[in-house]
């Protein structure tokens, strides 16, 4: 079991007078309790993406407005309760992992559409609208929502603003952080602000831009202002397949250099390309050692240009086959097995760790070979699968849950695969978050000044570190958050 | 990030003075220093002789350099690989009254971006990583080298655009890209300002890509030598992209019959660098200049309130940015920031003399409960609250 910070025994042991305050401020109302506690409700909330960590919280609260999330969280910070800020719990990093004495705070009944604005090309929506919610909205009109993390049809936008969530797309449209223009938060003391709104680039400090991807350890977010962005009028994949991680690392950089930025551009190794194929039908090529799902918009036209300069780019690292997509089923196809490609290494093995470093891309082939040592090494099997345009890397590690050696063996497998992410350049988490899961390898990447300046942030917004305080940072680091506060 | 001699030295300075509480006023090559309120104290620190592109990796999209370099050096290195700055910041020498090259460090502490910002973000969006000193006189790193970091809070957002008040910066990575083949733009001829908004959302809103949208009335296209109200829409790509997607939007937008034409390739860099640079607003010397940012659709309302005190007016992302010079006075400013307000949007005294910087609110006043967390905030990167003191707001 991961280590948190010790419970706290005053609020344990109130707990009876805690949840009966908590339903004080949140009668039963038309979606029914809004307060759970019975052991056997909790337990949907004990984990999130990252099943292999679970802790059932003290109790669940599900606010329906700002001015309730307010309420609670002013009577959290009077009666010393830790909160867990929680969206769809799809994290991948543990996120949204309770504690034994803390209140989890779903926003999963906010989950309206405030506003849609196709002129000024922005949505007002609440945090529970899920990510393909805001897409589905403005559809119809020709726009979409940017950022597509391969959750999209679960996880929520507040989730997605807490951990600054990437996806596929993101090469060219941008991760969350730059798609938002305005937040209505919540802070610890019950205190709802506005920071900016439908317009770019408020004066003052960027708070924006500091709570985007803050992890739920400085206020809970219950609105977003987003961009929405005409859709292109058309997009095209095509897959090439290589000999070798290092040729296909090769014809990527090719591309960019070429002044093309695909609207995303994909990289599968063989384990990958076997586990989503059999998956997903896509018409993968068994035969290669690495795969690149390219994909360009534009009109029919512009389609065929740029498709024929990166068929010419990849025709000159003798690639096995290039394949351009016919239709817009196929690639859909393309990219079922690409965006299914959690669930199909799921069928292969029984679970595995998701990993989520980024690395300078000119040390991909290096990168790959060690991770595959690596995986010789301690006997258990990886999947790379790669946002290759910038960097992203998520090697899928396969263990066996039921075999406690195996699970630290994948934990440690993971810890070394990220610190050689930090070794070539790179940072510990692109898109996923730190959460619980990489916390303690955060001073692989920060000194102990730059994790106490941090700190010394958290502290400016939430002063007795009550908001998701087990994440982000490493245990030992907080145990005196007082000292942290002192400045 | 190497640690340089200078930056060591840069870092004492500060440690030195956290020590004896006494303020510094930060600065690259202080050519903006014009902006926001006055710093009235003695001593400073510069970064300007922190030079040099640290790394240039053209086909990772990243270039990192220390913040003294100036901006034109890092323009020209990234041009010679076909590669350019995202936000395209401007150049507000002429603006702003001042000769000294603007640094890297300068462009990014106060996040200015040009017109491209409207489709492709601001500077602050690009920062992938930063190197600053804190007030403690302490050198923290946040973000790095690579296009996609969520590791940890990012100070990177929250150094860029703070002007010099919570660190000074000492070396910055950004995003780039290659740039386009080729840059054109169409020009529709007399419109109102609401019109012209109407037409700019329409393209922006177009599935074509616009990469700019910005609308001169008469008076602001007369100063930089065209003649009549222009709304400027600007498409940069392949060269076959810009031609295909220009006549698109020639033909959808040209519904209400005003003329319209294209601009090729030179006179659309030109004008668009004369937009960056605010020149259409022809700003007298001895006038202010303000920076209203709202919604789009309600640019014009802003135009609409000012036009009849006088004052010189135009738009550019789209209708979101009003840019206005008039009068140095309290009065012209309050009108302006009523005018804001009754938009709910943002505003900044963008330049102006010193005595209407010291007498008003250069940026709006936030909301008390937010204005205490920034207090906190300051405090956490500047304990002594040594750092630029009063550079944004009035004792802070």
């Amino acid at each position: 079991m991961i280590r948190q910070l010790e419970p706290k025994a005053d609020v344990l042991a109130g707990r009876e007078r805690i949840v009966a305050g908590l339903r004080a401020i949140l009668p039963a109302g038309e979606w029914g309790d809004g307060v759970i506690a019975e052991a056997v409700r909790l337990k949907p909330y004990e984990t999130d993406g990252l099943s292999a960590y679970r802790q059932p919280p003290l109790a669940v609260v599900l606010p329906e407005t700002t001015e309730q999330v307010a309420a609670l969280l002013k009577f959290c910070q009077a009666n010393g309760v830790r909160v867990i800020p929680r969206g769809a719990g799809t994290s991948l990093s543990g996120g949204a992992l309770p504690m034994e004495d803390s209140v989890v705070m779903g926003l999963m009944r906010m989950n309206r559409i405030l506003d849609i604005d196709y002129a000024d090309r922005c949505a007002v929506v609440q945090a529970g609208v899920t990510n393909i919610g805001i897409t589905n909205a403005v559809a119809g009109n020709g726009f979409f929502y940017a950022p597509d993390p391969s959750s999209q049809l679960a996880c929520m936008i507040g989730g997605n603003v807490n951990m600054n969530s990437g996806g596929a797309h993101c090469l060219k449209y941008g991760v969350t952080a730059n798609n938002l223009l305005g937040l209505k938060i919540v802070t610890i003391d019950g205190e709802i602000i506005d920071v900016g709104g439908a317009y770019l680039d408020a004066a003052g400090y960027d708070w924006l831009g500091l709570l985007t991807g803050s992890e739920g350890q400085l206020a809970v977010v219950t609105e977003v202002t987003v961009r929405i962005l005409r859709s292109p009028e058309g997009a095209r994949a095509m897959l090439a397949a290589f000999n070798s991680n290092e040729i296909a690392g090769a014809c990527v950089d090719a591309i960019i250099s070429s002044g093309i930025i695909p609207v995303a551009l994909e990289f599968m190794d063989r384990p990958a390309i076997h586990a989503c194929e059999a998956f997903a039908h896509a018409g993968y090529p068994l035969d290669a050692e690495a795969m690149l799902i390219i994909e360009v918009e534009g009109s029919l036209a512009e389609q065929d240009a740029l498709l024929d300069r990166i068929k010419d780019i990849c025709g000159k690292f003798e690639p096995l086959s290039l394949k351009v997509s016919q239709s817009a089923e196929e690639s859909l196809a393309i990219w079922k097995g690409r965006k299914g490609a959690f669930g199909a290494v799921g069928r292969i093995s029984p679970d595995y760790l998701c990993m989520d470093g980024t690395i300078p891309t000119s040390r991909l082939a290096e990168v790959l070979r060690r991770i595959g040592e690596m995986s010789d090494a301690c006997g258990l099997k990886v999947a790379n699968i790669f946002h290759a345009g910038d960097g992203n890397l998520h090697p899928l590690i396969m263990f066996d849950a039921n075999d406690p050696a195996s699970f630290q063996r994948a934990e440690t497998f993971g810890a070394d695969i990220l610190k050689l992410c930090v070794e070539v350049g790179g940072c510990l988490t692109g898109e996923h978050g730190v959460g619980v899961e990489k916390r303690d390898l955060m001073g692989v990447q920060f000194s102990a000044i730059e994790l106490e300046q941090m700190r010394r942030i958290k502290g400016a917004f939430d002063p007795d570190w009550l908001l998701n305080p087990s994440k982000v940072f490493p245990l030992l680091e907080v145990a005196t958050p007082a000292l942290a506060n002192a400045a | 990030m190497e640690v340089s001699p200078a930056e060591t030295a840069l870092a004492a300075t500060i440690a030195d003075s956290a020590r004896t509480g006494e303020a510094l006023a930060v600065w690259g090559n202080a050519s903006k220093h014009r902006m926001l309120r006055p710093v009235r104290v003695t001593r400073s620190v510069s970064s300007r002789d922190l030079t040099g592109i640290t790394l240039y990796a053209p086909k990772e999209l990243v270039i990192s350099a220390r913040a003294g370099t100036p901006l034109a050096e890092i323009e020209r290195t990234l041009a010679q690989s076909g590669q350019h700055l995202i936000a395209e910041p401007p150049d507000f020498s002429l603006l702003m009254g001042t000769a000294g090259p603007q640094t890297l460090g300068g462009v990014v502490a106060t996040n200015l971006s040009g017109p491209r910002r409207v489709a492709w973000g601001a500077m602050r969006d690009h920062v992938l990583g930063v190197r600053a000193i804190n007030g403690a006189g302490e050198i923290v790193h946040s973000g790095g080298r690579v296009l996609k970091n969520v590791t940890g809070l990012d100070l990177c957002k929250l150094l860029t655009g703070s002007h010099g008040t919570l660190g000074l910066l000492t070396e910055i990575t950004l995003k780039v890209l290659p740039a386009p083949e080729r840059t054109g733009s169409l020009v529709l001829r007399g419109q109102d300002a609401a019109r012209a908004v109407t037409s700019m959302s329409a393209a922006l809103g177009s599935p074509y890509g616009v990469s700019a949208a910005a609308y001169l009335p008469a008076a602001a296209a007369k100063a930089i030598g065209q003649d009549s109200a222009m709304t400027l829409i600007r498409i940069e790509d392949f060269s076959a992209s810009v031609a295909y997607r220009l006549d698109r939007l020639r033909a959808e937008l040209g519904a209400h019959g005003e003329s319209s034409d294209l601009l090729d390739d030179a006179m659309s860099r030109w004008i668009w660098r004369m937009i960056a640079n605010a020149a259409p607003l022809d700003a007298a010397h001895e006038e202010a200049v303000w920076r209203v940012s709202v919604r789009p659709s309600a640019g014009p309302a802003v135009m609409a309130a000012l036009v009849p005190l006088g004052a010189k007016i135009f738009m550019d992302w789209g209708g979101g940015l009003v840019w206005i010079a008039g009068p140095a006075s309290v009065a012209a400013h309050q009108a302006v920031t009523d005018a804001a307000r009754a938009a709910a949007g943002t505003w900044m005294v963008f330049r102006a003399p010193e005595a209407l910087r010291l007498a008003v609110d250069v940026i709006p006043p936030e909301p008390a409960p937010l204005a205490r967390i920034g207090v906190r905030v300051k405090a956490a990167m500047d304990p002594r609250g040594i750092l630029n003191p009063g550079r944004m707001r009035a004792g802070a």
